[in-house]
């Protein structure tokens, strides 16, 4: 019985955050009334020409940098033909031979903390085509012309996935970046964000590819595991039978969990594509992606590293103020304003993400960074406990003041008088004989009961670590 | 008045000796009187030309300024999209086809001021050198109502020869402004590809489309060009290069060809296949330059047997894309075949193209194939390039303008051709070229061959060499009266 | 080479165009004489090194203009002229994915 492995690339479709379609002036504003952002070049009527969207070529480019690839500073669209009601024109603008970028690689990281590198084979910039709705009266499918037009870069990966899991994290690696450079909000759910899965199977040890099938209609990351789970599942049942793979194009049905063939796409279309005559090549100053370059923020994967190696967090904090660049830049601004990197994260990652439906909203959140770092600042100072640092959060959410000013106002400060402490402490010790007995007898779980009676005593404003501390020195 | 070229009718309109209104009426009447035996409109807009004439009229009376071309009647070959006005390209795919918008030319002529009277008639999509494969019916040749107009711009050249507009523009892709023109009698210009926006041009061929004036004199054609040439930000493929106003009119004013350097490609005269008395005229034609003045010498494009064959490949395959849009989806008639499900949706729409452009669709389509793509559409290009150096080893070897003729033969008889699509391709050879390198191609009345039917003779330049072009042109006019002949119709009072 | 039948109904159906018996007949024999006719090129010594035309650094570069936003086309206009529509999409036969 020869063992298996799996062989995945991925075809990534990436929307591009920009204000107009890629050929023409329309807006790309999402969920418009059907065909309302529409105009003769993208509804390609007879005479309409494109015109390029130069921001395009810049989010594309800068992508492409980000992800290690070799840039050509002379690419060609080319057009790619085939009729289908939602593509206008009967032909897509792409690029093929000459496309924008070419030979990068990333890195994903799993949560185990198992790396691994994945090739990108190229990078290049398209127009996405409209939409069909299926299902009206009379036996007639519907036409939407507004996505039409919308700028797309596609994202070609080397087949070096091997695991389902290792590919849902290539595909969350690769949303993290797109949305810390701006280029896309890399929504999986509305469309902005999409792959296509190609899947072969073939004996360990081996270098030769097997069979790959198609797998399209993967809207989420969740489904990027199952489908190819399916997938790989059903290429290895049909191995074992002695049977051989078909090569097709699979659509996933998440309702039912399975792929399905599609009998329409078994024929390969030839898709005759030749440089788009209507559109001179682009050439890009080499200057210019220089300066583009030294202009990228800081990625993801780099701030997980930074975090890990130079701020001391847990790889597991890191990773996970790291998947929403907003998280990280809240978090980064709270250390910036004095917080200890430790005690902020994780602060952040509980009671921060408490207060807030999603993680990318915390830059609008009412308690600001610098008020945070305020916060936690009393907490390092020994003015206040981490009790009474949760009790002065709410109140922060509640009034937007700075905590020094609720401390103050509601007497949330810490007490740490010796004196005062112990004297509490006496009181405690004589109201509860039996429980020093108890204690003194060898019963060490007592103990907590006394510094929760003192805590109560004192509103929970004692110092914990002088209570304890005076307490033991009390008692024994 | 239908006799007067554009220059002059804007002139006299604009001095008020005549009002544009009458200009116009004068036309339609004209149209009115000959079109049903030429058939060279597909659409006469009275009601607009009337209403902008009157308007132009209305600016005068004010005191207040026109543009250059101020009333002069212009006609527009119908694949030159026209906001509102049915726009058929001469197939039944596009009937009833009402634009949303007007195309960069049209839109420089109206701001120019010009009384657009109609559309014309045309190959269908472009494809042809005979205007017989109209949805509309063939247009015929003012000179000889039993012979082709020539095409694709067939409709262009008939409308002016006979009067029926002052000039009208056309679209030449291998020759199609060219050799109507010849055919015909008229002067037509070719400009250098990228001269003239092509937005609002209903593609053929992407990369070899050029709009371009036809007219009676060289002047009308210079007139004309500065009008709708120039830069366009709509067309990535538009020179950036800007047009001095004036300045093409201004280079008609030359009387006389001294210093100017004539080549003779010996691969377009020498070669034989010419009618003889087409030749003759040619060559009259290039001894008047010599008299005026030119060099004329001996020179090669080696390549030039190649070139029907690339064109073919490359103009078919570029074609076969951008007719793909026609599917019945967006814009077409609605037939009743179409509905049942998406392949009759396609049969039925695209079932409406004419056999020409159904060739020509699956030539390129083949050209394109995958297994087929390197070895015919792939070279094809490679042997554009070589075509284009010819030239520019030409023009950089002491040559300012090569002079040929623009047809082998004279206007044939209607249906005389239509049995052999490929003798028909052949007869491109001496308009392809220019169009695969992308150069300004100027077609003049040189003469009358055996049968009394027009010759013409062609200019080709270095790029944006418009300029040299029509002086040549404009020398070669003032020193013959071949411009001067009619096409002998009934009389009908102007 | 010579085209067959298979090779015009195999680009007919590429395109969209449905034939019928007798034009399939004679777009075959005047495609293989065209084909034949350009095969010709075959003669010049250009090499096969890739079909697109080399990158000059005289041809013009692709242009571009600012990303913003511009009015789109009244709806109404754009439908009206469509065979078949609902007043908010075009209507095509039923696709069947």
């Amino acid at each position: 019985m020869i063992d298996h492995e799996a062989v995945i690339g991925l075809e990534v479709h990436v929307q591009l955050a920009t204000r107009s379609k890629i050929f023409c002036g329309c807006s790309t504003r999402f969920g418009a009334p059907p065909n309302t952002q529409i105009c003769t070049v993208c509804t390609g009527q007879p005479g309409a020409l494109p015109v390029l969207n130069r921001q395009v070529i810049e989010h594309a480019v800068r992508m492409a940098l980000a992800c290690g690839c070799t840039i050509r500073h002379r690419s060609r669209f080319a057009r790619k033909n085939y009729f289908y009601p939602d593509l206008p024109k009967g032909y897509q603008i792409s690029q093929y031979e000459r496309p924008l970028a070419e030979g990068g690689q990333l890195e994903v990281w799993l949560p185990t903390g198992e790396r691994s590198r994945v090739g990108i084979t190229r990078i290049h910039v398209e127009e996405d085509a409209g939409k069909s709705i299926h299902g009206a009266e009379g036996g007639q499918s519907r036409v939407d012309l507004n996505r039409a037009g919308v700028p797309l870069i596609e994202i070609v990966s080397e087949p070096d996935l091997r695991h389902p899991v290792q590919a849902a994290h290539y595909m969350r690696t690769l949303r993290g970046m797109v949305r810390a450079l701006g280029v896309s909000d890399g929504n999986m759910e509305q469309g902005s964000l999409r792959c296509d899965a190609n899947v072969s199977l073939r004996p360990v040890g081996t270098t030769r590819l097997g069979v790959k099938t198609e797998v399209k209609n993967i809207n989420s990351f969740r489904f990027v595991q199952h489908a190819l789970e399916y997938e790989i599942a059903r290429q290895s049942d049909v191995l074992r039978a002695g049977g051989v793979v078909r090569q097709e194009t699979r659509l996933w049905d998440a309702a039912a969990g399975v792929t399905r063939s599609m009998r329409s796409k078994e024929q390969a279309e030839d898709y005759r594509y030749f440089p788009d005559p209507d559109l001179p090549q682009v050439v890009l100053d080499p200057a210019w992606v220089e300066r583009l370059r030294h202009t990228l923020p800081e990625l993801p994967d780099a701030r997980r590293h930074r975090y890990v190696e130079q701020l001391g967090l847990p790889p597991d904090d890191a990773a996970a103020l790291t998947r929403e660049h907003e998280l990280a830049d809240y978090f980064e601004a709270t250390v910036a304003a004095g917080a200890a990197p430790r005690r902020a994260s994780s602060w952040i990652l509980t009671e921060l993400l408490a207060r807030v439906s999603d993680a990318r909203d915390v830059a609008r959140a009412r308690v600001t960074a610098e008020r945070l770092a305020g916060l936690l600042q009393l907490w390092d100072d020994g003015r206040i406990s981490s009790a009474l640092a949760k009790q002065i959060w709410p109140l922060m959410w509640d009034s937007a003041e700075d905590a020094q000013t609720i401390a103050r106002r509601e007497h949330l400060f810490q007490d740490s008088d010796g004196e005062v402490i112990e004297a509490q402490i006496r009181r405690v010790i004589e109201d509860n004989p039996q429980q020093v007995a108890q204690y003194r007898e060898g019963k060490q779980k007592v103990f907590g009961f006394f510094v929760g009676q003192v805590m109560r005593a004192t509103s929970g404003k004692a110092n914990p670590q002088l209570v304890n501390q005076l307490l033991r020195k009390l008692l024994d | 008045m239908t006799d007067l070229g554009a220059s002059d009718l804007a002139g006299r309109i604009r001095a008020r000796e005549v009002t544009a209104q009458a200009v116009t009426r004068a036309h339609l009447d004209r149209i009115a009187a000959l079109d049903s035996t030429l058939n060279s409109f597909i659409t006469v807009d009275a009601e607009g030309a009337l209403a902008s004439a009157r308007q132009v009229d209305q600016r005068l009376e004010r005191g207040e300024p026109v543009g250059p071309l101020c009333g002069v009647p212009v006609a527009l070959k119908d694949n030159l999209v026209t906001a509102g006005i049915e726009t058929t390209a001469g197939s039944r795919v596009l009937r009833g086809w009402r634009p949303p918008y007007d195309g960069t030319v049209v839109a420089r002529l109206r701001a120019a001021d010009a009384v657009l009277l109609g559309k014309l008639n045309m190959d269908e999509f472009a494809m042809g050198s005979s205007c017989e494969s109209s949805a509309h019916g063939p247009c015929r040749n003012p000179w000889d109502t039993g012979r082709v107009p020539g095409g694709s711009s067939g409709g262009a050249a008939a409308a002016v020869a006979a009067g029926l507009c002052a000039a009208a523009l056309g679209t030449d892709t291998g020759g199609s402004i060219r050799q109507p023109a010849s055919f015909c009698g008229v002067v037509g210009l070719k400009p250098t590809y990228g001269r003239v926006s092509r937005m609002g041009v209903i593609a053929f061929a992407s990369s070899l489309d050029q709009v371009g004036p036809l007219a009676r004199t060289v002047r009308d054609c210079a007139l004309l060009l500065e009008v709708i040439g120039g830069p366009d930000v709509k067309d990535s493929t538009c020179l950036p290069a800007p047009l001095q106003p004036g300045s093409l009119q201004q280079a008609c004013q030359r009387r006389e060809l001294k210093r100017l350097r004539v080549g003779i490609p010996r691969e377009y005269l020498d070669q034989g296949g010419l009618e003889p008395s087409v030749e003759r005229a040619v060559r009259e034609a290039i001894a008047t330059l010599a008299e005026l003045g030119a060099e004329v010498r001996d020179v090669s494009l080696p390549h030039t047997r190649y070139a029907i064959a690339a064109y073919y490949l490359i103009a078919t395959a570029e074609a076969s894309s951008n007719l793909a849009r026609y599917d019945g989806v967006r814009f077409g008639p609605t037939l009743p075949g179409a509905r049942g499900n998406l392949d009759q949706m396609y049969s039925a729409s695209r079932g409406e193209f004419g056999a020409e452009v159904k060739r020509r669709i699956m030539l390129g389509t083949f050209a394109l194939c995958a297994g087929y793509h390197d070895a015919y559409y792939g070279r094809a290009q490679r042997v554009r390039a070589l075509i284009q150096r010819d030239f520019q080893r030409v023009f950089d070897g002491g040559c300012d303008v090569i002079a040929c003729p623009t047809s082998p033969c004279s206007a044939f008889r209607l249906g005389q051709r239509l049995d052999d699509p490929l003798q028909m391709y052949l007869a491109d050879i001496f308009t392809i070229s220019c169009n695969l390198a992308g150069l300004p191609g100027l077609a003049l009345p040189c003469g009358l061959c055996d049968e009394g039917l027009p010759v013409g003779l062609q200019l080709l330049g270095p790029p944006l060499s418009e300029a040299t072009l029509l002086g040549a042109g404009a020398a070669y006019e003032h020193a013959t009266a071949w411009h001067t002949l009619r096409p002998p119709l009934d009389p009908v009072t102007s | 080479m010579k085209i067959t039948h298979d090779d015009v109904r195999h680009v007919a159906r590429l395109c969209r165009l449905e034939l019928s018996g007798p034009e399939l007949e004679l777009f075959t024999h005047q495609l293989d004489a065209i084909v034949a006719y350009v095969t010709q090129l075959e003669q010049l010594d250009a090499p096969l090194d890739g079909s697109e035309a080399p990158d000059s650094e005289t041809e013009l570069t692709c242009p571009d203009r600012e990303d913003e936003e511009a009015p789109s086309l009244d709806r109404e206009l754009l439908l009206s002229q469509a065979p078949a529509h609902d007043g908010e999409h075009f209507l095509v036969p039923r696709i069947i994915e």
